[in-house]
């Protein structure tokens, strides 16, 4: 539980500072935080390679790509580029996201979870099974989604690579 | 153990920060950044559900992974756009972005 | 199939020469479309002859009256208690009519052949004449007095087109929609006429007399004399009574068998025609108010004649005569009054109703010829105006011959038709009035005076020498000349025409008796009057007439110019209507009635131009919005 409120704090806090920050290079960083704390609470759910993923693909890869787009977009990034908020937009914004997250909660609050956490033991799901339902082809196994998001990662790929292609000096 | 109304209210949190961030900031990669944001408040929630209320049962999980690798797939090709258009309108913001009209 | 069932055709043929002339007459060559006119008319005609002898000839009813024969009757507009109905009627007047309007068209149309030759439009002419035919019929044969009112446009509408035939001429459309809107003008209060006597009689129809005597009306009292009135001043305006008269002048402009036609024996009668009409519900319902008829008649009377002493060109002066003697009609309708002896419709007191129908007979006849040998001598002259015509006796002996005889029967001697006629009338006033009688009695004598001043100065005095040197006046063809000649020939005959037997007031059969105290008066104050123009008009030079004219310019001034009518009118609708009712009129509706749609149209443009930076190609602003509409939906459907 209080390992669960710590990790609470920073994912927040990191988060807050994240879009208020007015330098970029500030709010990769504390998304990198963010990214960690997710992390964190994987872990505290027993999903261990669910965790060893997020920190591998999000905290490693992702942040990297988004440090080195931030460098090659903006010139004076490392100088420590300022960016100004507009006041009406951050109202206009702030209301927005308090709208929603306060109707999100009522109806959360209002609805009664089946708590069935303690059924299971906290024993982590082993790879084994993981392994078996990702490769696997019955009922509740998933080959297809592995097999389609590895075509997919592909075509990203090579979109992205298509897209940013320099055009041929005429 | 946790209750499920607290992860619930995190993510739920974070998600609306992530729209805040979005809605509010001008630099196109701070847009992404909050985009990145919610959608790891998305897959805490989805772990979250699976955990603690269909533990017998695996698909939070695989949903998250997936998510996962959809989002690191999807924020290579949205930099890919960005950098698109810098190198047409010379500009990190998005407010060079205007002529997505008629 | 007995002849009325054949009535329709009278109706038919016309209209349907109109619509074959109107839609393939440009294809035509003239003789074709001048050939289909003149025949569909003259069936027209022969059927109109076969069914008077029918009607006339046949039997009458119980109490002596010729039948009403309604062949044709159908409800055209159902309209709850009220209905329009469609369909022909025949009885005295209208048979009557009939004859009148197929002769006198006929006539025209074989005249046209000569006169209009060569004329560009000549299958248009020929469409409008059947047009024009087709209504005239279409009126008297009415069953209704809506469809009377249908039939009465649609003559307007004819009339419009004829006069403005020359429409390349602009006096020719001024005059065409003077003619139009003074007509509609008068119109109005007959339109308010005929609801106002639907609305309290619950029916338009003329069934009147019911057995014998009038039917009773609901309202009576007050409303059936305002309807009655308000008609007769439609009638008015078509009839050209003083003040509504000024268009019949201007109507000259149209061609000369126009005016033969439209402006002389047929539309100009339409307003007595109404007045017969109704004649039992005047004389049972309003019989005080035909004394506003009478006195409007005696007036334009005298006006029309005074004016047509001083006028030089010679349509002008047959249209002031014109005028004059429809006024005459109309004082002998008005001067009827209700019968003795517990029956309302009194040949006897009602004397001016035959005496009306009789002169509407005659005049159409010698009108006609009068102006269809006008159109001959405009035709050989090529002016209207008298200066240029003079000693015309020389070259044109037909023209001469049947102008005089006619000239002799509008001036009232014997034994030309005119004379029976007039006396019948003059008879009817002087029993009613002897005021009203010497007074139409000296209008008569100013009728044969400048029927003889025209005579005079178109047939001999001085010739136009510098004129007819570049073309002599010569003798019309045949086909203007022979209806000359049988319209003199009728009316040298129907004088003698026992006219009571067929139309009178109640019916039944009258003998004209001639009342020799008033007939012989006549006959000397017109012989006087034929005396002095000859005197003043008829010699190589007047000194007279130019004495006359010296001592008198003023007077003669007035005169020549119509007594300033038309410029009262002017003044009336420019001052007082245009300025005081019709400018806030348009001011309002240009302002309210416009602006109030232009605000609509501004709102809406306005409103569509904020929404349009909506659509700002700013991807954020994109985001914002579909965040807030998420959200907005979505505390809408948990609201919900």
């Amino acid at each position: 539980m209080i390992m669960f409120c710590i990790l609470a704090v920073v994912i927040l806090g990191s988060a807050v500072m994240c879009v208020t920050t007015t330098r970029i290079m500030r709010a990769a960083t504390f998304m990198l935080f963010v990214l960690f704390g997710v992390a964190g609470l994987y872990f505290l759910l027993d999903y261990t390679y669910l965790g060893a993923a997020q920190i591998s693909v999000y905290a490693g890869g992702v942040t990297m790509i988004y440090v080195f787009a931030i460098q090659l977009v903006s010139k004076r990034t490392l100088q420590g580029l300022t960016e100004r908020i507009k006041c009406s937009r951050a109202i206009w914004g702030g209301l927005l996201a308090v709208i929603g997250c306060a109707t999100v909660v009522l109806v959360l609050l209002k609805n009664q979870f089946l708590f069935v956490g303690n059924a299971v033991p906290d024993a982590e799901l082993p790879m084994k099974t993981i392994g078996k339902a990702l490769v696997g082809s019955g009922r509740y196994e998933y080959v297809l989604a592995f097999e389609f998001i590895s075509l997919f990662l592909l075509a990203c790929i090579i979109g992205g690579l298509v897209v940013s292609r320099k055009e041929e000096e005429k | 153990m946790v209750p499920v109304e607290c992860y619930f209210v995190l993510s739920a949190l974070l998600f609306f920060i992530g729209v805040f961030g979005f809605v509010t900031r001008r630099n196109l990669i701070a847009m992404l950044i909050s985009v990145e944001l919610v959608l790891n408040a998305v897959d805490l929630n989805f772990a979250a559900f699976n955990r603690l209320l269909f533990p017998g049962s695996m698909e939070g999980m695989f949903m998250t992974l997936f998510s996962i690798g959809v989002s690191a797939a999807e924020s290579a090709v949205a930099i890919a756009i960005i950098i698109n258009v810098y190198r047409n309108f010379h500009s990190d913001s998005v407010d060079s972005i205007t002529e997505m009209k008629w | 199939m007995d002849i009325y069932s054949y009535s329709f055709l009278i109706l038919l043929l016309p209209a349907l020469s109109f619509v074959i002339l109107a839609l393939a007459g440009m294809k035509m060559s003239h003789k074709t479309a001048g050939l289909i006119g003149t025949t569909s008319l003259g069936l027209v005609t022969v059927l109109s002859y076969l069914t008077a002898f029918a009607y006339f000839g046949g039997d009458r009813l119980a109490n002596g009256t010729f039948p009403t024969l309604v062949p044709y009757n159908f409800t055209w507009l159902p309209l709850g208690n009220l209905h329009f109905d469609m369909g022909i009627l025949l009885d005295p007047i209208s048979v009557m009519m009939l004859i009148v309007i197929s002769t006198v068209s006929f006539m025209v149309h074989v005249y046209s052949f000569g006169y209009m030759h060569g004329e560009k439009g000549f299958q248009r002419y020929y469409a409008f004449l059947s047009l024009f035919t087709m209504s005239m019929l279409g009126l008297v044969l009415a069953t209704n007095i809506f469809q009377m009112y249908t039939f009465w446009e649609l003559v307007g509408v004819s009339s419009y087109l004829l006069i403005g035939f020359y429409y390349p001429l602009k006096p020719a459309i001024a005059a065409s929609k003077k003619a139009f809107i003074v007509t509609r003008f008068a119109d109005m209060f007959f339109l308010i006429g005929i609801l106002l006597f639907g609305f309290y009689s619950g029916t338009f129809s003329f069934d009147f007399t019911v057995e014998g005597s009038v039917r009773e009306y609901a309202g009576a009292a007050f409303v059936l004399p305002t309807a009655l009135v308000l008609m007769f001043i439609g009638g008015a305006g078509k009839s050209a009574m003083f003040p509504l008269h000024i268009w019949l002048p201007d109507a000259m402009e149209g061609p000369t068998p126009v005016s033969a036609l439209i402006h002389a024996a047929t539309m100009v009668v339409a307003g007595v025609f109404q007045i017969a009409r109704m004649f039992p519900l005047w004389i049972n319902y309003a019989p005080s108010s035909l004394s506003i008829v009478v006195w409007v008649g005696v007036f334009t009377a005298f006006y029309a004649a005074a004016v047509a002493c001083a006028q030089s060109d010679i349509k002008r002066v047959l249209a002031f005569s014109t005028i004059s003697q429809i006024a005459f009609m109309m004082v002998a309708l008005g001067v009827c009054l209700p019968g003795h002896h517990g029956a309302v419709l009194d040949n006897h007191a009602q004397l001016g109703y035959m005496a009306s129908m009789f002169h509407l007979f005659t005049h159409a006849m010698f009108k006609a010829c009068l102006f269809l040998g006008a159109g001959c001598i405009i035709h050989a002259v090529h002016s209207n105006e008298m200066s240029m015509m003079g000693g015309l006796r020389k070259y044109m002996p037909i023209t001469h011959i049947t102008f005089l005889i006619s000239c002799l029967a509008i001036a009232g001697i014997p034994p030309f038709s005119g004379f029976f006629s007039k006396d019948e009338i003059l008879t009817a006033c002087m029993q009613y009035s002897p005021v009203c009688g010497w007074i139409m009695t000296g209008v008569a004598a100013m009728t044969a005076f400048y029927m003889f001043r025209l005579y005079y100065g178109i047939f001999w005095g001085t010739e136009n020498k510098e004129a007819h040197a570049h073309h002599t006046p010569h003798e019309a063809p045949w086909t203007m000349t022979f209806p000359l000649i049988f319209l003199s020939v009728v009316t040298c005959l129907c004088g003698f025409l026992p006219f009571g037997h067929f139309v009178s007031a109640s019916g039944q059969a009258y003998d004209i008796h001639l009342d020799w105290t008033v007939a012989g008066t006549s006959i000397v104050i017109a012989v006087c009057s034929i005396c002095l123009a000859t005197y003043i008009y008829k010699g190589e030079s007047q000194p007279v007439a130019d004495r006359l004219l010296k001592t008198f310019p003023r007077l003669h001034q007035a005169a020549y110019k119509r007594f300033y009518q038309d410029e009262i009118w002017q003044y009336v609708t420019h001052r007082i209507i245009f300025r005081c009712i019709s400018k806030p009129v348009a001011w309002f509706d240009r302002h309210v009635v416009d602006g109030t749609f232009n605000f609509l149209a501004w709102g809406a443009n306005e409103a569509g131009e904020s929404l349009r930076p909506w659509q700002s190609g700013d991807v954020r602003q994109y985001a914002v919005w579909f965040l807030t509409g998420t959200v907005a939906l979505t505390l809408v459907l948990l609201a919900v």
